[in-house]
């Protein structure tokens, strides 16, 4: 069977998730190819032949599909789709986006963030916000997957595929309008190595920045929050980590001020080590924590400030 | 504008879901069900539009139709809407498990028949998880889609909608008819008030079944186990900072 995955990428080189998503792939087949939708990208295309195991990489380019829009991408995979047994991208905004979509006009049920390939037809998925693992067989004769990334080890460097041009569509339902990424030097929530994560015990949006964006930057962190501090105003909603915001999963995430509501658990408990800070210590998050330090954040913080140097 | 709102019965969100004993799913006896909340995100807004509520002119919405797939109590799901503002309901009565290309299908049916201007809905539901029913209602379709709506702007038959992607913003305009599918950011659901609770319940709700829509729904995935995630164990309680900072270093997680 083939393959085709579709990189994450920005333009000049293929994100991390991209390398995860062909390790997924090659559990499938041995036959993967990569397909970079872009605008300009000849230089990401470049970087996904370097993956090692990929057999050949596909560019495809358009004005539309630079902005990665779910109608030009869909055509263009759909397109290509007689050569291709399945179908898999990371599960990030763009390929949660699109991948959907192709499913539908293949007419085949997609399988969401896949975090095990059992067998070729066979998947584990979480469910329920991670509280439960399903694992599926699908009928489809051809698949089509997202992957979530946080679950596979990248794919080395170190191949040198071929790169074809394919036709790239730009049949838009929709038209780009604009974008406004946010300039932060922090790393994305979703992406972040170290996660910091203040919650209602902070009190105030002011507060809440002054406690957690220095210790976010002394450690390269993402800042993230609990629904209860976004509910209360004092972060951003696109800080919200938990069942119905974002799902993380660093290497180490650290709780402040969060008492470990089953809603927040759900979106970082899958991190590889947890260490919460509260001054309660019947507090639910010390059920999950590696390591913890009972006592306030207003002593231990900066504590902590001064131990990391 | 005609706005056509899918909302879903699901567990609630406060609820920790567990998986039965013979790994064949979530246990859901005894459990408390609610609309899910991207659901309620959707409704809210398709109300807003209605009632010219933030940015939105007055009567942008005229009609909401809500309608849902599901269970009988999947009555009280759609009641919930129609007390918080939506018009009218259709429930399309069915006891399995249907996936999202049924779903999709079977929306595609209804839209076929109520025409809408605009399809609104949460972006996925807390429990499949599987965030795909709007992104393939509006491939079969063959309509726009703009998914993960932080705001919506609607005038002279275009949707204007700033989207999450990942690092920020994305704003795409689609030309009606549309599907658009919404995301934490966008609003705060409304409680609904006592006296519109009451006045919901003189609605009307049309009790429709899957068989009436003629279309396949048919499983395409086997669900060969459900189990519980790994559980993990409470670790240590650290003295101080400064303790805590050398054991991260020795697990080597700074």
């Amino acid at each position: 069977m083939a393959v085709l995955v579709i990189a994450d990428h920005d333009g000049s080189t293929v994100r991390d998730s991209t390398n995860k998503t062909v390790t997924a792939a090659l559990a499938l087949s041995s036959d993967v190819d990569i397909l970079v939708v872009g605008s300009g990208a000849k230089a990401a295309a470049d970087a996904a032949a370097r993956i090692t195991g990929v057999r050949k990489v596909l560019l495809a380019e358009s004005g539309e599909l630079g902005h990665q829009l779910a109608e030009a991408v869909t055509a263009t995979v759909v397109a290509l789709a007689a050569g291709y047994d399945a179908f898999l991208s990371p599960a990030s905004m763009d390929g949660k986006n699109f991948m959907p979509r192709i499913a539908a006009k293949l007419d085949v049920a997609p399988i969401s963030e896949i975090v095990e390939v059992v067998a070729a037809d066979t998947f584990v998925r979480p469910i329920y916000a991670g509280n439960a693992l399903e694992t599926i067989q699908s009928s489809d004769a051809k698949k089509v997957i997202t992957v979530r990334p946080t679950a596979f080890v990248p794919a080395a460097d170190g191949g040198s595929a071929p790169v074809e041009t394919v036709a790239g569509s730009d049949a838009g339902k929709a038209a780009f309008v604009g974008e406004e990424m946010v300039k932060s030097d922090r790393p994305e929530l979703g992406a972040a190595k170290i996660v910091v994560s203040g919650g209602r015990a902070l009190g105030s949006a002011e507060e809440f920045h002054a406690v957690m964006d220095p210790l976010a930057d002394k450690l390269g962190a993402a800042v993230g929050a609990s629904r209860a501090a976004v509910d209360a105003g004092y972060a951003p909603n696109d800080y919200q980590v938990g069942q119905t915001g974002k799902v993380v999963a660093p290497g180490l995430y650290i709780a402040i001020g969060i008492s470990g509501a089953i809603q927040h658990l759900a979106g970082m408990k899958d991190s590889k080590i947890i260490v919460a800070i509260n001054k309660d210590a019947d507090a639910p998050i010390f059920q999950v924590a590696d390591f913890g330090i009972v006592g306030d954040y207003k002593t231990v913080v900066p504590e902590l400030m001064a131990a990391l140097g | 504008m005609k706005v056509l709102v899918p909302v879903k019965r699901v567990i609630d969100y406060n609820v920790k879901a567990r998986v039965k004993a013979d790994q064949t799913g979530v246990d859901l006896a005894n459990v408390k069900m609610s609309m899910n909340p991207f659901d309620e995100i959707a409704v809210e807004e398709a109300v807003r539009l209605k009632e010219g509520k933030e940015h939105h002119a007055a009567g942008t919405a005229t009609e909401i139709v809500v309608v849902s797939i599901g269970v009988t109590q999947a009555q009280e799901t759609i009641r919930t809407a129609l007390a918080m503002g939506a018009d009218r309901g259709i429930l399309i009565q069915s006891d399995a498990d249907l996936e999202p290309l049924a779903v999709a299908k079977l929306l595609a049916a209804v839209v076929a028949e109520e025409k809408p201007d605009l399809v609104l809905m949460g972006k996925q539901s807390i429990d499949g998880d599987n965030n795909a029913v709007g992104q393939m209602l509006a491939a079969l379709l063959d309509w726009p889609q703009a998914t993960f709506a932080a705001k919506i702007e609607i005038a002279g038959g275009t949707a204007r909608v700033t989207r999450e992607v990942d690092g920020g913003n994305q704003t795409l305009s689609a030309t009606l008819p549309a599907v658009i599918t919404v995301d934490l950011r966008l609003n705060t659901p409304r409680y609904a008030s006592l006296p519109n609770i009451m006045k919901a319940k003189k609605k009307e709700i049309a009790m429709k079944a899957v068989a009436d829509y003629g279309v396949d729904t048919a499983n395409r995935l086997t669900v060969v186990k459900v189990t519980a995630p790994p559980t993990r164990s409470a670790g240590i309680k650290v003295a101080d900072a400064a303790e805590l900072v050398s054991k991260l270093k020795t697990a080597g997680a700074l």
